[in-house]
C-alpha cells in the first residue's frame, strides 16, 4: 500500500511541478506583457492560457537539429543532465502537511528523509553540469562562454546559499525540512510570526539573492545573456532539447520557491492562525496545501516582477557581489545565529 | 583609479587569445554591424569592426539620380530619424542654388526635426537598455515612439521613411490639430521618460554597468571626429544647433547638456536631456509658427527642374547622432555629380577599438549601444 | 571676407587656388604638400576638427566642362584655369576641415593625377582620417602613405573594381557572382 501512495505522490508533484513551470511561462509573458503596457500572448484559449500548450507542441515538433561539430554524447547528455536534478530536486521538500484517508496518515511529501537539506544542496550542485556539458558540446564559443560563465556563478553563489542555509539550520537544529516546516508555528517574541524570516533576516536576504544566481535568471541571466553571448550555453539547442532547459529553468524556480517558503515564510502555517485546530483532517491538508502553494506563487511572480524591471549584472560585478559581499555577509550571519544560539540556549 | 588596459602587444602568444566574431547575425549587433574581438577570457584585448554590411552605394546612386529623386534615399540613411536627413540634404541643395526657404517652412521643419530627434534618442536609449538587460524601458518608450510616428503619418502619410520636405520648403502646412496632438502626446512622453528615468538612472546596477564603462576624453573625442552626443557626454560643448544656427534655432531658448566622462552613462544622460529640451524647442517653435499668418508661404521658387549652376558646397545640420552634413559637387546639369554624405556614426563608430578595449565583452555591447551605430548610415 | 586672406597669408605660396561658392571656401594645395598645409592650418588658424576626408573622380566633369566651354565661347580665347597641355589630374581628394572656435569651415583640396595615386596619410594629425581614407581606398583607389591599416572599407576584400570611379557602371560588373564561399 505504502508504495502505491508513494507512486502516486511522485506522479502528483512531478506533474504539479511540470503544470505550474508551464503556467510560468505563460504568467511571465502575460507579466511581463503587463509591467511593459502591452498585452501579451491573448489567442490561444481564454487570457492566453494555452499558449504553453501551443509552445509545448511546438517544441515537441521541431527538428532537433544538432550542429556538425558539435559533440554527439556531450550535445544529448546536457540537457537531460540540467532537467533531471531540476526533477529530482522537490522529492525532499514538502508540499502540504498530511492528510488523513481513511484512518490513514499520509505526509504530503514525497520523502521525509532526515537529511533532505543536504539533498536539496547537493542536487542542486549538479545542475551546472547540465549547462556545462551542453556548453561543451556546442562546441561554439558562445556556449562555452556561457556555460563558463554558469559554472564560475552557480559554484560562487552556492557558498553563500549553502552558508545561509547552514545558519537556517542553527536556528531550527535539524535538517529535516519536514521538522524545520513544523517549527515555525505559532508565535516569535510574541507578536510575529514564528517564521525563519523574522528569525533570519539577513539569511533570508542573502539567500534570496543567491537564489536569482542559482537559478539564472535577471540580474544574474548572464550564462544566457542575450543580448551578449546570443543565447549562451544553449545556443545551438532547438526543440525540445532546449524545451528541457527552458522547463527545468521554470522548475528549478518552483523548487527554489517551495524551499525558501519551508525555510523562511512558515511552510503551510498561516500567521496567528492554526488550521488544524477547526478543520477536518481531510479539508486540513488540502487547506495546509493551498497555503503552501500560495506562497510559493508569491515567490514565482516575485522572480517575474524583478526579472522585468532590473539590467543585467556585469561578469565581475557578479563575482564580486559574490565573493566579496556575500560571503562575508553569510558568514557574518552564520556568526551572529551561532552567537545567539549559544547565549540563549 | 588609472588601470592599464592589456593591449595584444602583452601576450607572446596571440594563440592564446580567443577570438570571438560577434554579428554580423547577433541580437546586440543591430542588425549588420560585425566585430571581431580577441578575447582573453572575458576581457577584450583588441576588437576590430568590420563595416560595409549595408552598403547599397548611396553616393553612387547619387551621382544618377536627380536632385528631387535622392531625398526617398536620404531616408534610408539614418531610418531612425529620417526627417533630419532629409532637411540636411535639402539644406545643402538649397545652399548651392542659393534658394532662401520661407520662414513657415524652417519652422515647420524644425518642429519636425526635433520631433524625429526625439524619436532617434527614444531608439537609442530602449535599445541600451535591452542590451543591458532592462526590457521595460523598451517598451514604455516605443510606445511614445509609435505615437511620434502617428504625427508623422498624419503629416505626410509615412512613419519611418518620410521623405518630408521638398527643395525650397515644405510640402504642406502641419495639420489643423497638429498643436491638439502634440498636447495629447507631450503628458505621456514626460511620462515615459520620466519612468525611464526613475527605473533606470538612479538604478544601482544600471550604474555599475554604464559608469566609467568606456570613458573617452575631449581630446580623443575631437581627434577621432565626435560629434553629437558622444561628443557632448565628453565634455565638449558643440551643438550645431547653436553654433552654426540654421532655421530657427537661434530664436529658441534650450540647453545643451554636458557630460564628463564620455562614459556609457554620459552618453545615456546627455540623450535623455536632449530629450527634454527639444520638447522644450517644439513647444517654443509652435508659438512661432502660430504667428505666422495660414497662408503663408510654404515653398520657395524654384525651378521644376533643377539645375543648381557649376560649385560645391558643404552643409550640415546636428542630426540627432551629431553632425550629418552633405557635400554636393554641382556640374550644372540635373544631377548631381558628387554626392558625400558625412554620416556622425561613421566617425564615432571607428574609434570603437580605442573604446573597448580592455573593457569587457558585455561592455562592448554597452559601447556600442550607447553610440547609437545606425548602420544604414554607417555604411550608406 | 577675411578667412581667404587668412588662408592666403598662412599659406603663402602652397595656396593654388580658391574656389568660392555660396560662402563655402575651398583652397586647392600641391599634393605633396598636405601634411605640412594641413598642420599650418591647424596650428595658426585653429582649423582643430577634421570634418570628413572623400575623393572625386573629376574625369567627366572636366569633360563636360571642356564641351560646355567649346560651345559657349568659341571666338574667346581660353583664358582660365583648364591648361592646354597636360589633361589636369583626374582625382581630387577634399579634405574638410572646422575650426571649433570660430565655427569657420574650410576645404582644402589636392589633385591626384591617376599615374600618381599615392597621397601622404593625415592619421597623424586626426585619428579620424582613418576610415575616410580607407573608403577612398576602397572607392577611388588612392593610395595613402603611412596609413596604419589601408584595406577595403566597406567592400569585400577581394573586390576588383573602385565603384565610385565615374568609369564604373551603376549596375557594377557582376562582382558578386565570383565571390568564392569556403565551407
Amino acid at each position: 500500500m505504502n508504495w502505491v501512495i508513494a507512486i502516486i505522490k511522485v506522479v502528483f508533484i512531478w506533474t504539479w511541478c511540470l503544470l505550474w513551470a508551464t503556467v510560468m511561462t505563460w504568467a511571465e509573458r502575460r507579466g511581463s506583457a503587463m509591467i511593459q503596457d502591452r498585452l501579451g500572448p491573448n489567442r490561444a484559449g481564454p487570457f492566453g492560457l494555452f499558449q504553453p500548450i501551443a509552445d509545448g507542441i511546438k517544441l515537441f515538433t521541431k527538428e532537433e537539429f544538432r550542429p556538425k561539430t558539435a559533440r554527439k554524447i556531450l550535445f544529448n547528455l546536457g540537457p537531460i543532465l540540467f532537467a533531471i536534478p531540476a526533477f529530482s530536486a522537490y522529492a525532499v521538500i514538502p508540499f502540504g502537511d498530511k492528510i488523513v484517508i481513511g484512518g490513514k496518515e499520509i505526509l504530503l511529501q514525497v520523502a521525509d528523509v532526515n537529511i533532505g537539506f543536504l539533498y536539496v544542496l547537493a542536487i542542486g550542485a549538479l545542475a551546472v553540469y547540465g549547462i556545462v556539458v551542453g556548453g561543451w558540446g556546442s562546441n561554439n564559443k558562445y556556449s562555452i562562454l556561457g556555460g563558463l560563465r554558469s559554472t564560475a556563478q552557480l559554484i560562487s553563489y552556492e557558498v553563500p546559499w549553502g552558508l545561509a542555509l547552514l545558519a537556517a539550520v542553527f536556528v531550527y537544529g535539524t535538517f529535516d525540512l519536514r521538522q524545520i516546516a513544523l517549527e515555525q508555528t505559532g508565535t516569535f517574541l510574541g507578536f510575529l510570526p514564528n517564521w525563519g524570516v523574522f528569525k533570519q533576516p539577513l539569511g533570508f536576504l542573502i539567500f534570496t539573492v543567491a537564489a536569482y544566481a542559482e537559478a539564472n535568471r535577471v540580474p544574474f541571466d548572464l550564462p544566457e545573456a542575450e543580448s551578449e553571448i546570443v543565447a549562451g550555453y544553449h545556443t545551438e539547442y532547438g526543440g525540445m532539447r532546449l524545451g528541457l532547459y527552458l522547463f527545468g529553468e521554470y522548475v528549478n524556480l518552483y523548487t527554489l520557491s517551495a524551499l525558501c517558503v519551508t525555510l523562511y515564510f512558515g511552510a503551510w502555517n498561516l500567521p496567528y492562525i492554526d488550521m488544524s485546530k477547526f478543520l477536518g483532517p481531510i479539508s486540513y491538508g488540502i487547506a495546509s496545501f493551498v497555503v503552501f502553494w500560495l506562497k510559493v506563487m508569491v515567490f514565482l511572480l516575485s522572480f517575474i516582477w524583478v526579472r522585468w524591471t532590473v539590467p543585467r549584472f556585469r561578469y565581475d560585478q557578479v563575482m564580486r557581489l559574490g565573493w566579496k559581499t556575500l560571503i562575508p555577509l553569510a558568514l557574518f550571519n552564520l556568526l551572529i545565529t551561532a552567537l545567539f544560539i549559544q547565549l540563549t540556549v | 583609479m588609472e588601470v592599464r588596459r592589456p593591449t595584444i602587444e602583452d601576450w607572446d602568444n596571440p594563440g592564446d587569445l580567443v577570438t570571438i566574431n560577434i554579428g554580423p547575425s547577433h541580437p546586440a549587433m543591430h542588425g549588420t554591424l560585425r566585430v571581431i574581438a580577441q578575447t582573453d577570457g572575458e576581457t577584450i584585448v583588441s576588437a576590430e569592426p568590420e563595416i560595409g554590411y549595408l552598403h547599397r552605394g548611396v553616393e553612387k546612386l547619387g551621382e544618377h539620380l536627380t536632385y528631387h529623386q535622392f531625398i526617398p534615399i536620404t531616408d534610408r540613411l539614418n531610418y531612425c530619424s529620417a526627417i533630419a536627413n532629409n532637411v540636411s540634404y535639402e539644406m545643402a541643395v538649397e545652399k548651392l542654388m542659393g534658394i532662401k526657404v520661407p520662414e513657415k517652412a524652417q519652422v515647420i521643419r524644425m518642429i519636425m526635426m526635433e520631433l524625429a530627434r526625439i524619436a532617434d534618442h527614444i531608439v537609442c536609449i530602449g535599445i541600451l537598455g535591452v542590451d543591458l538587460g532592462a526590457f521595460t524601458p523598451f517598451f514604455y518608450l516605443f510606445i511614445q515612439r509609435e505615437e511620434i510616428y502617428e504625427i508623422f503619418e498624419w503629416y505626410n502619410g509615412a512613419r519611418l521613411t518620410n521623405t518630408f520636405g521638398r527643395i525650397g520648403g515644405v510640402e504642406a502646412d502641419l495639420p489643423e490639430d497638429f498643436e491638439e496632438r502634440w498636447r495629447k502626446l507631450l503628458p505621456n512622453l514626460k511620462k515615459a521618460i520620466d519612468e525611464t528615468d526613475k527605473l533606470l538612472t538612479h538604478n544601482r546596477i544600471w550604474m555599475d554597468r554604464t559608469i566609467g564603462v568606456t570613458a573617452f576624453s575631449p581630446e580623443d573625442a575631437l581627434s577621432w571626429g565626435f560629434t553629437g552626443p558622444c561628443l557632448r557626454a565628453c565634455g565638449v560643448k558643440r551643438d550645431l544647433r547653436k553654433d552654426e544656427p540654421y532655421c530657427f534655432y537661434d530664436q529658441v531658448d534650450f540647453e545643451i547638456p554636458v557630460g564628463k566622462h564620455g562614459d556609457v552613462f554620459d552618453r545615456y544622460i546627455v540623450r535623455m536631456i536632449e530629450m527634454e529640451e527639444s520638447i522644450k524647442i517644439i513647444d517654443q517653435a509652435i508659438k512661432i509658427y502660430k504667428e505666422f499668418p495660414p497662408d503663408a508661404p510654404l515653398m520657395a521658387k524654384v525651378p521644376k527642374i533643377i539645375k543648381p549652376p557649376v560649385g560645391e558646397v558643404y552643409s550640415a545640420i546636428e542630426a540627432p547622432n551629431g553632425e550629418l552634413g552633405f557635400w554636393i559637387k554641382s556640374d550644372g546639369s540635373d544631377k548631381p555629380y558628387r554626392i558625400k554624405i558625412r554620416p556622425p556614426c561613421y566617425m564615432v563608430y571607428q574609434a570603437f577599438p580605442e573604446l573597448v578595449q580592455g573593457e569587457m565583452i558585455a561592455d562592448l555591447i554597452a559601447c556600442l549601444s550607447s553610440l547609437n551605430i545606425i548602420a544604414g548610415e554607417l555604411d550608406r | 571676407m577675411g578667412l581667404k586672406e587668412d588662408v592666403q597669408n598662412t599659406l603663402g605660396e602652397l595656396a593654388l587656388d580658391f574656389l568660392e561658392c555660396q560662402g563655402d571656401l575651398s583652397v586647392t594645395v600641391p599634393k605633396d604638400k598636405i601634411v605640412e598645409v594641413l598642420t599650418k592650418l591647424r596650428d595658426n588658424l585653429g582649423f582643430n576638427f577634421l570634418s570628413d576626408v572623400f575623393g572625386v573622380d573629376n574625369s567627366v566633369f572636366y569633360e563636360k566642362l571642356a564641351k560646355a566651354k567649346a560651345k559657349k565661347k568659341k571666338g574667346e580665347e581660353d583664358k582660365e584655369e583648364e591648361p592646354q597641355g597636360p589633361p589636369p589630374p583626374r582625382f581630387e581628394v577634399v579634405y574638410l576641415l572646422l575650426s571649433l572656435e570660430t565655427n569657420k569651415r574650410l576645404a582644402v583640396k589636392i589633385q591626384v593625377p591617376e599615374d600618381d595615386l599615392v597621397v601622404d596619410s593625415v592619421t597623424c594629425l586626426w585619428k579620424a582620417a582613418d576610415w575616410p581614407e580607407r573608403e577612398t581606398f576602397d572607392m577611388f583607389g588612392i593610395r595613402f602613405k603611412g596609413h596604419h591599416n589601408l584595406k577595403r572599407l566597406l567592400m569585400w576584400d577581394e573586390f576588383p573594381a573602385h565603384p565610385l570611379r565615374k568609369d564604373y557602371p551603376l549596375e557594377g560588373q557582376g562582382e558578386e557572382r565570383i565571390l568564392e564561399y569556403n565551407d
